[in-house]
């Protein structure tokens, strides 16, 4: 009894000191200003490449305006409002304010931000690139709105604990400049900073924070694979920059796959960022990534269509019915610019999630827009006969080891798509 | 190969080949001839029908794959003389225009009233945006929903 009355004292006082470790001091409002018209637009382009409205706008929400769930291990955290709104949104942020969030993750107040906002990638943001996003964003139109209270486990729902996870994981170097003459090095640098693409594609220790030693490896995200962007890419024909570049405007490569999962809103704001910068991103990835293997051609196309009926006839006679319509090699599908499934990227994955995710879930095209489509099987088939029609299409498609306990990977990879959007 | 399939409550017993596509059984073997064939593709939802209750592509699902689940078609909702709840919602609001879409839109939005009695207007849009009307129908199919379930027949 005692024993546990000293516990919640200490976890108390605990509490108590983790409540007080601000970020920083409180930095003073701004005074009225005016913006570049030229800076406005460098700023959307750069909002664009790093799709903020991804986290800060919700599927039918004014853009900007915040109440975005965020799916962790630690909980669900909302995205904040960040157009000039002075009360619930960045109104009251100097530049200077701004450029803290942004670096340091502190808050205008001096409060802790939670690493859910990438300031592991936006300390590596140069000046012009930051002053140009903060007069984009302080030119919206101000919406009064606040985001839905997070839903953290303890202890990361005490906003100071976020000092503890700093000190162990922020240690940020310096922001780059790099040279505007040098293209690849502006690549090396979006990819880095504001695209902030590791945030998703590199893999994540379990308090959330990215394996700096693993950069681009492949991680986990809202229960999606997402791949390497590096020498340890899936992809059977190695990536181009013009087909990178083309990838990020449409969201769709017929060598490689379409963008699903969490890529697909990120491709629909990337496709809206500014040429030079698309540019520089896709050469540089694509230098990164597998290079083209000199003198040869495209592969062959792998197709085991007979051994793989028989290690999985259930499979096999599933795949007939419900997939071949569109998937065989041969259908319309592939004459209008689909990746053909032995090019399809999730196969050669190690890990099943993005193959059972897309079964499960299909693709959809923006609402009111066009796109890659393919209907979903979440409601038609079981667990059973997803990992069947799985384990068929890599055994046929895929040259890479099988895929184990995939009755139980589609249990999972349904709970993952719960409540996420 | 024999394959027993329930559909409407009851068991039928059909030889087909396991990958043949639900509809066509259905169709062809069954005579229920409520689902209609579209794109074949999953794109329009001609073909949708209830899979344990959930709404389903029947152009896109084998068979096989249909067995030991409860299969519910245009048909198990009400006849000619005595037609269901949403049947008549359809009726009353004429939100058939040429007709080949609606046993489709009918088991769509039978599987969210089945779920969920008094949706939203947000609910009941979401929910029936994969089905496709080529006539454009749309807005007496969103009244005949509304009708079903009880709310104002114009939307809020």
């Amino acid at each position: 009894m005692h024993r546990a009355g000293s516990i919640r004292a200490l976890v108390a006082l605990l509490a108590l000191t983790l409540s007080a470790c601000a970020g920083g001091p409180r930095l003073p409002a701004p005074p009225p200003q005016t913006f570049d018209r030229a800076e406005i637009e460098r700023g959307a382009g750069l909002a664009r490449l790093g799709d903020c409205q991804g986290c800060h706008t919700t599927e039918d929400g004014v853009a900007y305006a915040g109440g975005r769930p965020l799916q962790t291990p630690f909980g669900t955290l909302y995205a904040t409002n960040i157009t000039p709104d002075p009360k619930t949104g960045l109104g009251r942020y100097s530049r200077d304010a701004f450029v803290r969030a942004m670096r340091r993750g502190v808050r205008a107040d001096g409060a802790q931000l939670y690493p859910g906002f990438p300031y592991d990638h936006f300390a590596y943001a140069d000046d012009a690139d930051i002053s140009a996003l903060y007069a984009f964003l302080m030119t919206r139109r101000p919406i009064q709105q606040t985001p839905p209270p997070n839903r953290l486990i303890p202890p990361a729902n005490i906003r100071g604990a976020v000092a503890i996870w700093k000190a162990l994981f922020f240690h940020p170097g310096p922001p780059v400049t790099p040279d505007p003459a040098d293209e690849r090095a502006r690549g090396a640098y979006l990819v880095e900073s504001l695209g902030h693409c590791g945030a998703c594609h590199t893999p994540h220790n379990f308090l959330g924070a990215e394996q700096t030693k693993k950069p681009l490896d492949g991680g986990y995200q809202e229960g999606w694979y997402a791949p390497p962007l590096n020498a340890l890419s899936p992809a059977s024909v190695p990536w181009t920059p013009e087909r990178l570049e083309r990838y990020f405007r449409t969201g769709l490569d017929r060598d490689h796959a379409a963008a699903a999962g969490p890529m697909s809103a990120v491709v629909r704001e990337l496709s809206k960022a500014s040429e030079a910068d698309l540019h520089a991103m896709a050469v540089y990835l694509a230098e990164v990534m597998r290079p083209a293997p000199a003198g040869q051609g495209r592969p062959a196309l792998v197709d085991r269509a007979e051994a793989a009926a028989r290690a999985h006839p259930q499979g096999a006679s599933l795949y007939a019915g419900a997939c071949a319509a569109c998937h065989e090699p041969g259908a319309q599908m592939m004459a209008e610019g689909r990746p053909p499934l032995p090019l399809g990227t999730p196969l050669h994955e190690a890990d099943p999630r993005d193959t059972l995710q897309i079964i499960l879930k299909g693709l959809t095209p923006p609402l009111g827009g066009a796109g890659p489509y393919m209907p979903a099987f979440a409601s038609s088939l079981t667990d059973g006969q997803v990992a069947e029609i799985a384990a068929y299409v890599q055994a046929r498609y895929s040259d890479r080891p099988a895929w184990s306990n995939l009755t139980a990977a589609v249990a999972k990879a349904r709970q993952a798509g719960e409540g996420a959007s | 190969m024999t394959i027993v399939i329930n559909v409407n409550g009851a068991d039928h017993s059909v030889d087909a080949a396991p990958d043949t596509p639900l509809l066509y059984v259905l169709r062809d073997d069954l005579a229920l001839n409520g689902a209609k064939f579209g794109c074949g593709l999953g794109q329009c939802g001609a073909c949708t029908v209830q899979v344990d209750g959930q709404a389903a592509y029947s152009c896109l699902l084998p068979v096989a794959a249909a067995q030991g689940r409860r299969i519910r078609t245009v048909e198990g909702l009400g006849t000619v003389e005595n037609p269901g709840l949403l049947q008549k919602a359809f009726e009353t609001e004429q939100a058939a225009q040429c007709g080949y879409c609606i046993a489709g839109m009918i088991m769509r939005a039978q599987a969210l009233l089945d779920a969920n009695p008094r949706p939203t207007e947000a609910q009941i849009r979401a929910h029936m945006q994969p089905n496709l009307c080529r006539c454009g129908t749309h807005m007496r199919i969103l009244r005949a929903v509304r009708r079903a379930a009880g709310l104002p027949v114009e939307a809020a």
